[in-house]
């Protein structure tokens, strides 16, 4: 079944939040943000901008009528700084005005006087000084300090990721709508319709049953829009609350870029030990967070990093701690994988760091180490593994050995080009990792007329959520898929939801629409059954029809409703669901916490052009476990799509903060995001269909997040080339791999063999604009 | 008084009195509300607002590609403007349906663009490769799908147009239920249209002259909507490319499109498609001029360098006073220019290469297409035998202006090439240049690049011919 909003969206016609029809009067929203990263207000001054043609009011934090706090994890993140500002960008004021154009250019005559502060953009210097959002984790297993005795090889180092910047198409914004009684509507662009709700409830000081949160569909999220679509939802329900109009607010990318935090940055610090067969031993790692300068969800993400930082790897002696540092940058926040791809980097690289000083493929301690069911994870979870099987059906099916050879002739025979190939296994836990968060709500309504309504928590934002629903609901009541609808999410139908995040959406929204489908038919059966005089557990619903004994009766599905619809059954359920099994002690660091894993590995081949520093992905071959796939095209799509971005953030999506905490890639011209000729030009993926049982919906394994980390590939594959080149190159553990960074490891002349490209491009000056 | 733009939007006539500097987005989604076209970032970098343009050229109709974030009104004035809502049907077009078919949507808010590209592909006469229908689609970002499904998608409409042979693409697309049938009423309509028109819209006084307005609608987009404009784009006098002995001749308001798809360019440069490809994206190819370009004085421009190796000479206009300038000292500094406000560039001229000029034309930017240099430049030689006689050596992002490497070019005159003559045309080169870092790279990495991109010169010219 195709995506169920393909037809709208094919024909433009699909609506989003910037194309919902304005009420009339309604004004225009746009913030002034923080020209400064840190520093106190000493003065703001509103006199140009609030006389400027049709501007109506101007917000400030002492507007607020309730909490001047939107921090869902931990309360530090104030919606209008008022004494200081903590990041460049940092919403201070609010202009609302008749037209969005007089909206933004008041917003430039705002003038803001600030004392200046030290600026820290380096998590390891904000560690230093003890800025850290939450106390530092560590997950242990077995005992690291003993181990290295048992070790023949030893290598230790450091390795750096940088940030990503979500850039859904759709920018961020808001539409407040105020209602009678005092209560407020709010359509966002979310993916969290309860947190935008909870934020907005406690800015206006108002209970959370007079907010009522709509969201139709995302034009892109990537978590992105987990938490910080708050900001934009509560100025603009706190202006419409005051000024009892209809304020909208749908953000400049510019704005976007500057204002909302990203993937966060990590640095690690590695030490790893082997034995002679190559088996690790044991592992320590040292993670520090850039978190920015408010938690956000940083000690969420800070926690899935602990929980990855093996990947798909068996280590029987494990210490992971990890910082979660207070910068000073907009603060980061969720991101496809959630932490998760920045742990996994880090064994990566010191499993390569490993071979290449060893002088082999990283491949062959790969292999050697993958997780074998009854395993157990650092945090005590014991793996139902399907590593060794992605791994070796991948080995065989795309003959990994003549893939290298390939490479390996083709190095020997060129100069000018070299090839470099990287495998990557992945390991990736579904459940949202705080428990409480693992659970949903559906409502269904059957109509008289057979047509069927449904509202979830789900988020729709491309990743094809509400089609998977709707086969369910398909599936239960053996209807065609035309005879429902998937309603938009809305707080006021579903309450206390969790956000569409975690890959988890489909799962825990799909199983509660099961629910309440299922009690729905039961109720039609049983009826049916009465009716016909049978026994219910004969009665079946198939293909629009009432089936008893598997013979069809002449009671099709329309008539069954309205029978029942007469006979007063209820043709309405509302359906809780809570993933079972699932638990997780903070305090010990130990638990099951998701539900099931999801397994995969690719391979990656790059060809890099040695004379430019330029270089193409030849190709990505994956096997990945499905469970087993309820469908392939949505499936197949967050396949492709996951792994272009994950290797966009290995390779050209840069972002780059002065020292002053600015940033310097803010916009399209200067962040670059893979266009159709920077994706490989080939992508082969493989299907592995995983018998075991599991908890997803119909088995169908979770599928947002996972790809994106086979494009971590990229980087070794990169690196491989490189080294290829130069036998002798040593270059720092530290992505994107920019044409920049990969020409400097090329001729590594200056600095004798060592070149430090993330101090250079942390000292990037200007934007020539 | 404002005048009044006149256009054909999907199939209904338009005449407004809004602002003609208004770009093209804002009046389809805010005044027109067909909200089918999406706003990603106003500055022409993710195609999300894309639409066609249809003119009559020699009386057929040609429709190019844009950006409608950085399209001020008065450049469609006498036009046809097409959005997503104009090429919907009953049912699915079978562009649309390509893309349902190979599940080339996710979020959606891409799609528009995508459709429309494809839609302008279909209408562009050109051959109907799958290569060609990506290349139609090279100005579109998209964030889910990886674009593995919407390279599919390309390749069956690719395939939609494999017979249409000779017929003019507007006749064939109609009759093959591809695009709306009204389609094949727009000729007329427009003909009448301009006949109509006959150049109305020329303000006399103007501060702002805006080419195609990609760099303009970038650096100042909000003052431009009620700035007094004077439109060049369609200028009768500044368009065209033409040939006048051994010199070739172009109109300041040429395209970088019209320059891929000259006769004259493509003889003489026969490597010019892969360096225009380099050069921006499709729909802001067939919008940006060489005048813009140029006059920008942005110190990465593509087209000035190539220019700058060429030795164009430039012609500006100023009232009735003409004055000639080789645009090697046009620039003085950064975005700083010896050139009076008032004079306009009519032409740029150049001598084309003759059998024993070589070319060359290297970028390298952070992300390879539609994206900006990190560093560019053009290397133009004469040779004897093996002896260079001549060579002019330009380079981007290496100084505040668009620089002609002087020194290096000096050198390289009367110099047989050898590894060694290379390696001290870069030393110089290295004294002569200045580059800054920036979000696209280094100071120490732009001068590592350019000596990259100087070798690659000469295996581009020398190495891969002996192959
Ligand atoms: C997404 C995007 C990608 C881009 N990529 C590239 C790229 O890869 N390479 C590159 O080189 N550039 C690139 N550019 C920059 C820009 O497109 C080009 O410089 C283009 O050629 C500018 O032409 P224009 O007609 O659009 O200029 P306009 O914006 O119309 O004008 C630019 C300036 O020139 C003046 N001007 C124009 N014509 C004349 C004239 N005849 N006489 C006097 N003054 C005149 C205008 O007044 C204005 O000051 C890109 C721009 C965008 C938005
Ligand atoms: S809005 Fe992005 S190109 Fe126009
Ligand atoms: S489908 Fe979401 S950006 Fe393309």
């Amino acid at each position: 079944m195709k995506n169920i909003d393909a037809y709208t969206h094919v024909r433009g016609e699909s609506i989003y939040l910037d194309d919902i029809p304005l009420i009339q009067g309604s004004l225009f929203g746009a913030s002034f943000g923080s020209p400064v990263a840190h520093g106190v207000i000493t003065n703001l001054d509103l006199r140009d901008a609030i006389t400027h043609p049709g501007v109506v009011r101007i917000f400030t934090h002492k507007d607020i009528p309730g909490e001047n706090q939107i921090g869902g994890i931990v309360p530090d993140e104030p919606l209008l700084a008022g004494h200081e500002v903590h990041f460049c960008g940092m919403p201070v004021a609010f202009v609302v005005a008749d037209s969005m154009e007089a909206a933004r250019a008041a917003v430039k005559k705002i003038k803001l006087t600030i004392d200046p502060l030290p600026v820290i953009t380096d998590p390891r210097e904000a560690q230093a000084q003890g800025e850290l959002i939450i106390p530092p984790r560590t997950f242990q297993l077995g005992d690291t300090a003993s181990s290295w005795s048992q070790c023949a090889h030893i290598f230790e180092g450091r390795a750096d990721t940088n940030g990503q910047e979500h850039l859904y198409i759709e920018t961020q914004g808001a539409y407040a709508v105020p209602q009678e009684h005092n209560a407020i509507k709010v359509y966002s662009s979310t993916q969290g319709p309860t947190a935008v709700q909870r934020a907005v409830s406690r800015v206006l000081g108002l209970p959370m049953h007079l907010v009522e949160v709509e969201v139709n569909r995302l034009g892109g999220g990537f978590g992105g829009k987990e938490d910080q679509a708050n900001t934009w939802a509560a100025l603009c329900a706190l202006a419409a609350h005051h000024l009892k109009k209809p304020v909208k607010y749908s953000l400049h990318r510019m704005e976007d870029m500057a204002m909302t935090g990203k993937r966060h940055p990590y640095s690690a610090d590695f030490k790893i030990g082997l034995n002679e067969a190559l088996k690790i031993i044991a592992y320590e790692v040292t993670f520090y967070q850039n978190a920015g300068a408010a938690a956000d969800l940083s000690p969420a993400v800070l926690e899935r990093t602990l929980f990855h930082c093996t990947n798909s790897y068996y280590i029987p002696n494990v210490k992971a701690t990890a910082y979660s540092c207070r910068t000073h940058l907009p603060p980061n926040t969720a991101f496809r994988g959630f932490g998760g791809p920045q742990g996994m980097f880090m064994i990566e690289s010191a499993i390569a760091k490993a071979a290449e000083e060893l002088g082999i493929n990283a491949a062959i301690i790969q292999e050697k180490n993958l997780l074998q069911t009854g395993d157990e994870f650092p945090y005590g979870q014991k793996a139902q593994s399907e590593a060794p099987e992605c791994w070796h059906k991948a080995k065989t099916l795309y003959d990994l050995d003549a893939m290298l050879q390939q490479v390996q002739a083709f190095n020997a025979t060129n100069t000018l080009y070299k090839k470099g190939l990287a495998c990557m296994p992945i390991c990736f836990g579904i459940s949202f990792t705080k428990t409480l968060m693992n659970q949903a709500r559906s409502l269904v309504h059957v109509y008289m007329d057979g047509s069927v309504g449904i509202t979830t928590g789900a988020v729709e934002m491309g990743q094809g959520v509400n089609t998977k629903i709707a086969q369910v609901a398909a599936q239960v009541f053996s209807i065609q898929p035309e005879k429902i609808k998937i309603h938009t999410t809305n707080t006021f139908k579903i309450a206390n939801t969790s956000p569409s995040a975690a890959s988890a959406t489909a799962d825990l929204n799909g199983k509660a629409t099961m629910l309440a489908c299922t009690a729905i038919a039961d109720r039609l059966k049983k009826m049916a059954a009465e009716e016909l005089g049978v026994d219910v557990r004969l009665v079946a619903l198939q293909n629009e029809y009432v089936y008893v004994n598997g013979q069809r009766t002449d009671r099709d599905w329309k008539s069954l409703v309205m029978a029942g619809h007469i006979k007063r059954i209820g043709l309405s359920e509302h359906a809780h669901y809570a993933t079972p099994e699932i638990y997780f002690d903070a305090t010990k660091e130990k638990g099951h916490p998701f539900a099931y894993h999801v397994y995969g590995t690719a391979f990656v081949s790059i060809t890099v052009d040695c004379i430019r520093g330029i270089y193409t992905v030849d190709a990505v071959k994956v096997v990945h476990d499905f469970g087993a796939s309820m469908n392939i095209a949505v499936d197949m799509g967050q396949l492709e799509g996951g792994i272009v971005q994950g290797i966009g953030w290995m390779t050209m999506e840069e972002v780059v903060y002065d020292t002053n905490g600015k940033l310097r890639s803010n916009a399209l011209s200067t962040y670059k995001v893979p266009d159709i000729y920077a994706v490989p030009k080939e992508i082969a993926v493989e299907f592995l269909q995983t018998p075991h049982e599991n908890l997803a919906i119909f088995r169908s394994k979770a599928v947002g997040e996972p790809p994106l980390m086979y494009g971590i590939g990229a980087y070794f594959a990169l690196r491989n080339a490189i080294r290829a080149y130069n036998e002798n190159g040593h270059f720092p553990f530290a992505a994107p791999m920019t044409p920049e960074r990969v020409l400097m490891a090329l001729y590594p002349t200056q600095k004798k063999g060592i070149t430090e490209s993330h101090e250079e491009t942390i000292n990037h000056l200007a934007v020539d604009k | 008084m404002l005048p009044l733009i006149k256009f054909i939007l999907n199939n209904k006539d338009i005449a407004t009195k809004l602002p003609p500097g208004m770009v093209l987005l804002d009046f389809v989604r805010y005044h027109q509300h067909l909200t089918g076209t999406k706003v990603g970032c106003n500055e022409g970098d993710c195609g999300a607002c894309t639409l066609l343009v249809g003119e009559l050229k020699n009386n057929e109709m040609q429709y190019r590609s844009l950006t409608s974030c950085l399209t001020p009104l008065g450049n469609v004035h006498g036009k046809h403007v097409v959005t997503i809502e104009g090429l919907n049907m009953e049912g699915l077009n079978p562009i649309q349906q390509a893309m349902y078919d190979e599940s080339a949507t996710q979020c959606g808010f891409c799609t528009p663009g995508f459709v429309v590209s494809l839609a302008g592909f279909c209408l562009s006469g050109k051959n109907a490769s799958t290569q060609n229908a990506i290349a139609a689609i090279d100005g579109n970002i998209c964030r889910c799908t990886g674009y593995k499904s919407i390279e599919r998608a390309a390749a069956k409409v690719a395939a939609l147009m494999q017979a249409r042979s000779s017929t003019e693409p507007i006749v064939f697309v109609t009759e093959n239920n591809i695009l709306p049938a009204w389609f094949a009423t727009i000729k007329q309509r427009l003909y009448f249209l301009s006949t109509e028109l006959n150049g109305q819209l020329q303000p006399t006084t103007a501060k702002e002259w805006v080419g195609g307005g990609t760099d303009v609608y970038v650096q100042k987009h909000d003052v431009m909507k009620d700035a007094s404009i004077r439109f060049l784009f369609d200028e009768g006098g500044l368009k065209g490319i033409t040939q006048q002995g051994n010199r070739c001749i172009i109109g300041a308001s040429a395209t970088v499109t019209d320059l891929c798809e000259s006769p004259i360019l493509q003889l003489h440069f026969p490597r010019l498609a892969d360096h225009m490809k380099l050069v921006s994206s499709t729909p802001i190819r067939n919008i940006a001029t060489v005048g813009g370009n140029l006059i920008n004085a942005s110190p990465i421009g593509d087209l000035t360098i190539f220019l700058l190796a060429l030795d164009a000479t430039l012609v500006f206009r100023h009232g009735e006073q003409q004055r000639e300038i080789p645009l090697r000292q046009l620039y003085k500094g950064y975005k700083t220019l010896d050139k009076d406000p008032k004079e306009q560039l009519v032409t740029i001229s150049f001598d084309l290469p003759g059998a024993f000029t070589l070319f060359n034309f290297e970028k390298v930017s952070k992300r390879t297409n539609l994206d900006i240099a990190s560093v560019n430049t053009a290397i133009c030689l004469t040779m004897a035998d093996d002896r260079i006689q001549w060579a002019r050596i330009a380079a981007g992002g290496v100084a505040p202006i668009p620089k002609l490497l002087e020194q290096t070019s000096a050198f390289l005159g009367g110099q047989v090439i050898t590894e060694t003559t290379i390696q001290e045309a870069i030393a110089i080169a290295q004294t002569e240049i200045s580059p800054i870092s920036d979000a696209r790279g280094t100071a120490d990495y732009k001068r590592l690049l350019l000596g990259q991109l100087m070798k690659a010169h000469f295996l581009e010219l020398f190495a891969k011919a002996a192959h």
